[in-house]
């Protein structure tokens, strides 16, 4: 990670970000933590709490079909952090950027696991998961131009032929995933990367949905299998974000609006999903090798790997 | 295998360094530098289990390979891609699974505890 900007800088920052409001000043400007493809900041202007999150430079994605993104969730009803101002020019201040209203809650996946805070939370989660989901994909996908719509098999194919490291597991799973692709055709909306981390959580429950860089158009599963991929339960035994059951999110999903679940085609997505992860985590340890990011952080992260083989062995166990 | 060296031997020395980050930095620490000090420690006895046990696992790992007439994890991932081994394939999966635990039992040996006694941490 780089270091934070040296205090000059900041106030730069502060001024500049003052001037793309069009407020006399912003106070407190703290850097929170930088991601591979953006920083957070947190600061108030006008007595409100807002955030503040800058492109890196590197990252080729376009933060303007980002915001029309959660400008759109917002709108159907879901719950995210309103878009204050957006912007993917560089002329304001040096980057694409998108300022945020602060929504009060927790992100750590863990503390909202295992903390008696969230007892409440937790009870509430898998329904209103579902609800939102339901919301989101009845959004009509022209609803937002721009949006990726990739092939997502063939997507993570490439980009594991592109790493150099085959594994054997994973072609074992991609022989499973061809043959036996669901027949849905469904068309959405999707978030890509919904799951616990990139979700603001409060004492009763859903205070935000975050981080949507990667949405896309695709099939609607994608997000509820992606959503109760093994990762994402953090250790407890509950499928569903490590909270619920699947028949409580299927559940609340048609109940909110979304189609009829075919338990058997999320699984596929899990099954893609695991996968998926295995190869982000080579991508991580190649960020440390290639001197992108070096990091034994990332370097470990290679060495997990065989975790997600192993998912993926005990998720078909009785399904090849 | 004879080497020059005094001792202590390797895993000797990671042995200590990884008790020094357990015992004086991880308590000296907080936030995201303890994190990064118990990653360290992870890593640590990770490469003990492997000095530990890898030439053992290499040895199994040759012999699995071997069955598929294979002596690389590129040559049995390419074959499987080309469906040239479907009518063992479930011959293959056992074997490749067998590797996938044996890499876990030096990565990440709790994974392998946590699912079957209660949840894991990891």
């Amino acid at each position: 990670m780089a270091h934070p900007p040296a205090p000059d800088q900041t106030g730069e920052l502060a001024v500049r970000l003052a001037l793309a409001l069009d407020v006399e000043k912003v106070d407190g400007l703290v850097r929170l933590s930088g991601g591979a493809s953006r920083d957070t900041w947190r600061f108030t202007a006008g007595g409100r709490s807002l955030v503040l999150q800058v492109q890196r430079s590197g990252d080729g994605r376009d933060m303007g079909v980002e915001a029309a993104v959660v400008r759109a969730a917002g709108k159907a009803g879901m719950p995210v952090a309103s878009i204050v101002a957006a912007s993917n020019q560089a002329d304001d201040i040096g980057a694409s950027y998108m300022v945020l209203t602060a929504v009060h809650g927790e992100t750590i996946a863990r503390k909202i696991l295992r903390d008696d805070e969230f007892i409440a939370a937790r009870a509430a989660l898998t329904t209103e998961l579902g609800s939102a989901l339901a919301v989101l994909h009845s959004i009509p996908i022209d609803a937002v131009p721009g949006l990726a719509d990739l092939e997502q098999v063939a997507h993570y194919r490439d980009m594991l032929d592109s790493l150099g490291w085959p594994h054997p597991t994973f072609e074992l799973a991609f022989r499973w995933l061809e043959q036996h692709r669901p027949a849905s055709t469904a068309r959405a909306i999707v978030h890509g990367d919904f799951r616990l981390g990139n979700m603001i959580v409060g004492p009763t429950g859903l205070g935000a949905i975050i981080d949507w860089e990667l949405a896309h158009v695709g099939d609607p599963m994608e997000d509820l299998g992606w959503l109760c991929v093994k990762a994402w339960r953090f250790g407890s035994r509950r499928p569903v974000a490590g909270v619920g059951d699947y028949a409580e999110l299927f559940a609340a999903y048609e109940a909110g609006g979304g189609t009829t679940v075919d338990p058997d085609a999320v699984r596929w997505w899990e099954v893609l999903g695991t996968l998926k992860w295995g190869i982000m985590c080579m991508v991580q340890a190649a960020a440390h090798l290639s001197g992108t990011s070096r990091s034994h952080e990332l370097a470990a992260i290679g060495r997990r790997v065989c975790e997600n083989e192993h998912d993926l062995f005990l998720a078909l166990e009785g399904r090849w | 295998m004879v080497n020059p060296h005094d001792v202590p031997t390797a895993e000797q020395l990671l042995e200590s360094v990884r008790e020094w980050l357990e015992r004086d930095v991880l308590p000296a620490t907080q936030g995201r530098l303890q994190f990064h000090a118990r990653v360290a420690v992870n890593v640590l006895a990770m490469v003990e289990r492997e000095l530990a046990i890898g030439a053992e696992q290499a040895t199994a790992h040759a012999a699995r390979l071997a069955r598929f007439g294979c002596e690389t994890e590129t040559q049995l991932a390419d074959r499987i891609r080309g469906g040239e081994l479907d009518d063992r394939i479930d011959e293959v999966r056992d074997a490749v699974w067998a590797s996938v635990r044996d890499k876990l039992t030096v990565a990440n040996p709790k994974y392998l505890d946590g699912w079957r006694t209660g949840p894991a941490d990891g």
